[in-house]
């Protein structure tokens, strides 16, 4: 039985620790603010993005000069595992949930008999990673310096991606990161990039829209200067969702945090009276006998 | 007074513009090109330099845009760039930068088709810094 002096000392560590918990929710939820408007600020370019190229790749459907990136390199030997996480813990099942999702897929593919590699972006995905897979991590990309995700941040992850399928170092790529479905709701999400899959289905749909356009230089020159900027987009739109989700996550961890913190601090003040009531029984008994005992 | 249309300037990070103009000249790879209304449907990338916008009362504002496409459907001009600047708000330390990087990249490029087109990338910006300068 712990003692009345160890109950206050405890109930006073587990309210501090829900200050903190408290403190990081409400930290969270204003970054979540900001981060959903940095992801919803993004979303025109991509989409309107998305839509050009599927045009484009309607016309370039089962042509043989269509680009690589597109087509892909008629190999699908080498993965590409592009891995983005956050930098901090603390965020409920965020970094877990991409990790495993990534994990299982690399498992079936080596399964499978294929090379994989990985990147790493954000060093929590490493963390989770490094046991089982670290001999395929090529590099870890750290963020942690980056306050707010910049496009120019996407571009270099971009660029570094593109110049290792130009030496063909990899034939199929693809982008794990946790979609932004709710502030109670993020999804694992995976995303091939290279070869760049569009939902070339939904660009015949409205054919009526898409008119006939008259291309600046021609199709080709515009689908190989566009493909690559793609990637980079793609990646950009990525950290932006992981950004909000990651906050979203940590918000509702702390949420629960510091509401289990508030019951364990209701059960630890109920023993403590229990104990405190007990003692003064006792001490009064003790005197009371001690009395009669004259 | 000239006829309307909607024109949209749309950077990774955000939306710069969506307002009715009444003409945008836009720096395509072969050659700057207006848009009026009722323009026909094209897509063009673009080059590096000097968006200009005509607005409503006849005055021009100019937008320093870099990397991208220009999409007109169904009487919309929208402009994707990779970076997009008001060039009232742009430093010359930027561009300076701008033009450090692709120096570089002119002197790392591995082959000759990419050196080509690093330089290319190099000459518009400096004529971009030119233009800024006598502006």
């Amino acid at each position: 039985m712990p003692s009345l002096k160890d109950l206050r000392n405890r109930i006073a560590s587990v309210k501090a620790t829900q200050k903190i918990t408290k403190a990081m929710q409400m930290v969270a939820a204003a970054k979540l603010r900001r981060a959903q408007e940095a992801a919803e600020a993004a979303r025109p370019y991509a989409e309107r993005m998305e839509a050009v190229l599927a045009n484009l790749a309607v016309a370039f459907e089962g042509r043989d000069d269509a680009p690589k990136l597109m087509s892909g390199t008629g190999n699908d030997q080498v993965h590409l595992l592009v891995v983005a996480t956050a930098e901090r813990g603390l965020c409920g099942g965020f970094n877990s949930n991409i990790a495993k999702l990534a994990r299982d897929r690399a498992r079936s593919l080596i399964a499978a008999g294929k090379t994989v590699k990985i990147i790493c972006v954000g060093k929590k995905g490493y963390d989770a990673l490094k046991r089982e897979l670290g001999h395929l991590v090529l590099k870890t990309i750290d963020l942690r310096s980056v306050k707010n995700v910049a496009f120019s941040n996407a571009d270099e992850i971009g660029r570094e991606v593109l110049a290792m399928y130009e030496n063909g170092e990899f034939d199929v790529c693809t982008l794990y990161y946790s979609t932004f479905k709710s502030v109670i709701a993020q999804e694992p999400t995976s995303q091939q990039l290279i070869p760049a899959q569009f939902d070339t289905g939904k660009a015949e749909a409205d054919d009526s829209a898409v008119a006939v356009y008259e291309y600046e230089p021609d199709e080709g020159e515009i689908l190989a200067d566009l493909l690559p900027r793609n990637i980079s987009v793609q990646i950009f739109r990525a950290l932006l969702e992981n950004a909000a989700s990651e906050q979203g996550a940590r918000m509702s961890a702390m949420d629960n945090a510091t509401r289990n913190a508030g019951e364990m601090i209701d059960k630890l003040t109920i023993t403590y009276n229990r104990q405190r009531q007990a003692q003064i029984t006792t001490e009064l008994i003790e005197i009371i006998s001690g009395a009669e005992a004259l | 007074m000239a006829e309307l249309f909607q024109f949209e300037l749309v950077s990774p990070e955000h939306q710069l513009l969506s307002a009715h103009v009444a003409e945008v000249i836009v720096p395509g790879t072969e050659g700057e090109f207006g848009v009026l209304k009722d323009h026909a449907p094209v897509v063009s990338t673009i080059n590096p330099g000097i968006l200009k916008v005509r607005n409503d009362d006849g005055g021009w504002t100019e937008y320093f845009v870099r990397g991208g496409f220009a999409e007109v459907s169904s009487g919309v001009l929208s402009v994707l760039a990779e970076q997009a600047v008001p060039v009232s708000e742009i430093s010359k330390d930027q561009l300076d930068l701008a033009i450090r990087n692709a120096e570089e990249d002119a002197s790392d490029a591995k082959d000759d088709q990419a050196r080509q087109k690093a330089e290319m990338t190099l000459s518009q910006l400096r004529d971009v810094a030119e233009a800024l300068k006598t502006a």
